[in-house]
C-alpha cells in the first residue's frame, strides 16, 4: 500500500492545501453561488489531474539492500510460490552460496483471489502459503539446503520489497514456472523486480511437471 | 550454510505483524485512526447536507445568525496553531529544545483559546440543539469538532509536559509527531466545518 501521507510534514502540507482550496471556494461562493460552484469544480478537477499525473510521472524508485554480516557471509532471498525445491533452483542456490557462509530466506507470497483481497479475507491465503512454504523448506532440506521461510504479501513485488528491507539480501532469486504456465511471468514480475530493486536478480525457471 | 529455520506458525499465538509499508507502525496507526474519524465526520456531514439541501431547511433558520466573524478569527487561531505545531517538530528535529517547548506551548494555548471561544460562542448564540434541525446539526457538527479539539489538547498537554521534562531528541520525537498529525487533522476538519456551516 502506498500511503499518500506519511509524516507530520505531509499532514501539514495537506493542511496548507486544504486552506487554499476551501478559501478559494468560500471567497468565490460569497461573491456568487455559481462562481463558487465553478471554482469548486475547477479546483477539484485540477487536484485530481495533478494527483493522477504525479502517479504516472513518478520515477521508478529503486530499493537498495545494504550488505549485512561479515565479508564471508551471503544472504540469498528466494521468492517462489510453489516452485521451490525444483532442481534448477537448488543448483542456483548451491552455485551462489559456494565459498560463503550463506543464509537463505524463502518467501512465499500469500496469493489471494481479487474478491477475497477486496474483502480483506486473507487468512486462508496466508494459511495456504504457509503450507506451501513448509513443504518447500522440507524439500530444500531434503536436498541439503537449510533455509528459513516467511509468508509474504499477496503482491509478489511487495513481498520482495518487505523482505529486502527486513532481510537485506545480497541477491534475489525468483523462481517461476516456464513461460506460458507462469502467471508471474505474464504479469511481468521479474521485469518489474529488476526495475524496482537495485539488487542482483536471477530468474530460475522450474518445470515441476518435467521433474516428476 | 547456516541452519536458520523459523517457518511461520499459528499455534497458540498471533502471527508476526505483517510489514507492507515503510511508515512507522505507530504513525500508520494514527493515519488509520484519522481515516476512521473522517468517516465519522462524513456521517455528520451527510446529516448536514440532508437537512440543508434535501429538506431545504433555511440556513441559518431566521431570526438566528451565525457568528461568522468570531468563528473566522477562531479559524485563524487554529490554523496558526498548526504552524506553531510544525515549528515545534522542526525545532526538535534540529535539536532546538527551546523551539520545541515554545512551539508546543503556543500550540496548546492557541488550541485552548479556540475551545474557550467556541464555548463562549455556544453560550451567546441564541439557539440550542433542540431548537430545530438546523440547531441540532450545527451543535452536533461543531460539538463533534470541539470534542476532537479537546482530545488534541490532551495529547498536546502530554507532549508539552514531556518536552519540559527533557523528553524527545533529534532522533526520538514520535511523541511530538503523532499529536502533530492529529492536530493538523483537527484543523483540516475545522476548515471544512467553517466553510460549509458558517460561510456557504
Amino acid at each position: 500500500m502506498k500511503n499518500p501521507l506519511r509524516s507530520e510534514a505531509d499532514a501539514f502540507q495537506f493542511l496548507i492545501g486544504a486552506v487554499i482550496y476551501f478559501a478559494a471556494i468560500a471567497i468565490a461562493g460569497v461573491i456568487n453561488t455559481w462562481l463558487g460552484l465553478a471554482v469548486f469544480i475547477v479546483l477539484s478537477a485540477g487536484v485530481l489531474w495533478w494527483w493522477f499525473r504525479s502517479r504516472i510521472e513518478q520515477a521508478p524508485r529503486q530499493t537498495t539492500s545494504a550488505h549485512r554480516g561479515g565479508p564471508g557471509e551471503r544472504r540469498i532471498l528466494v521468492i517462489a510460490n510453489e516452485t521451490v525445491g525444483g532442481g534448477p533452483l537448488r543448483e542456483q542456490i548451491e552455485e551462489r552460496s559456494s565459498g560463503y557462509d550463506t543464509e537463505v530466506l524463502v518467501v512465499s507470497p500469500a496469493l489471494n483471489s481479487p474478491i477475497r483481497h477486496w474483502a480483506s479475507d486473507e487468512d486462508p491465503a496466508r494459511e495456504e502459503a504457509r503450507r506451501r512454504l513448509e513443504a518447500s523448506l522440507e524439500r530444500l532440506r531434503a536436498n541439503g539446503i537449510e533455509a528459513s521461510g516467511e509468508v509474504g504479501d499477496a503482491d509478489p513485488l511487495q513481498a520482495i520489497e518487505d523482505a529486502v528491507r527486513t532481510f537485506g539480501p545480497d541477491e534475489i532469486i525468483i523462481s517461476t514456472h516456464p513461460e506460458g504456465r507462469s502467471h508471474w511471468l505474464e504479469r511481468g514480475i521479474v521485469t518489474g523486480a529488476r526495475e524496482r530493486f537495485a539488487v542482483p536478480i536471477t530468474h530460475v525457471v522450474v518445470d515441476l511437471d518435467a521433474e516428476r | 550454510m547456516s541452519a536458520h529455520a523459523h517457518a511461520e506458525t499459528h499455534a497458540g499465538h498471533p502471527p508476526e505483524a505483517h510489514q507492507s509499508s515503510r511508515v512507522d507502525a505507530r504513525t500508520l496507526g494514527m493515519f488509520l485512526f484519522i481515516a476512521s474519524e473522517i468517516m465519522l465526520f462524513g456521517s455528520f456531514f451527510t446529516a448536514y447536507f440532508f437537512v440543508r439541501v434535501a429538506a431545504g431547511t433555511p440556513w441559518p433558520t431566521p431570526p438566528y445568525q451565525l457568528p461568522v466573524f468570531i468563528a473566522g478569527l477562531n479559524t485563524i487561531i487554529l490554523v496558526t496553531s498548526s504552524f506553531t505545531m510544525h515549528w515545534a517538530l522542526q525545532a526538535i528535529k534540529r535539536g532546538n529544545r527551546a523551539g520545541l517547548k515554545a512551539g508546543l506551548s503556543l500550540t496548546f494555548l492557541l488550541g485552548l483559546t479556540f475551545l474557550l471561544t467556541q464555548i463562549t460562542e455556544y453560550a451567546r448564540i441564541g439557539f440550542a440543539p433542540y431548537t430545530d434541525a438546523f440547531g441540532t446539526v450545527f451543535f452536533c457538527l461543531t460539538g463533534l469538532h470541539g470534542a476532537h479539539v479537546f482530545v488534541g489538547l490532551t495529547l498536546l498537554l502530554a507532549a508539552t509536559i514531556r518536552s519540559f521534562r527533557g523528553h524527545y531528541s533529534e532522533e526520538e520525537h514520535l511523541g511530538v509527531e503523532i499529536p502533530g498529525i492529529y492536530w493538523h487533522f483537527v484543523d483540516v476538519m475545522w476548515i471544512v466545518v467553517y466553510t460549509t456551516v458558517y460561510i456557504l
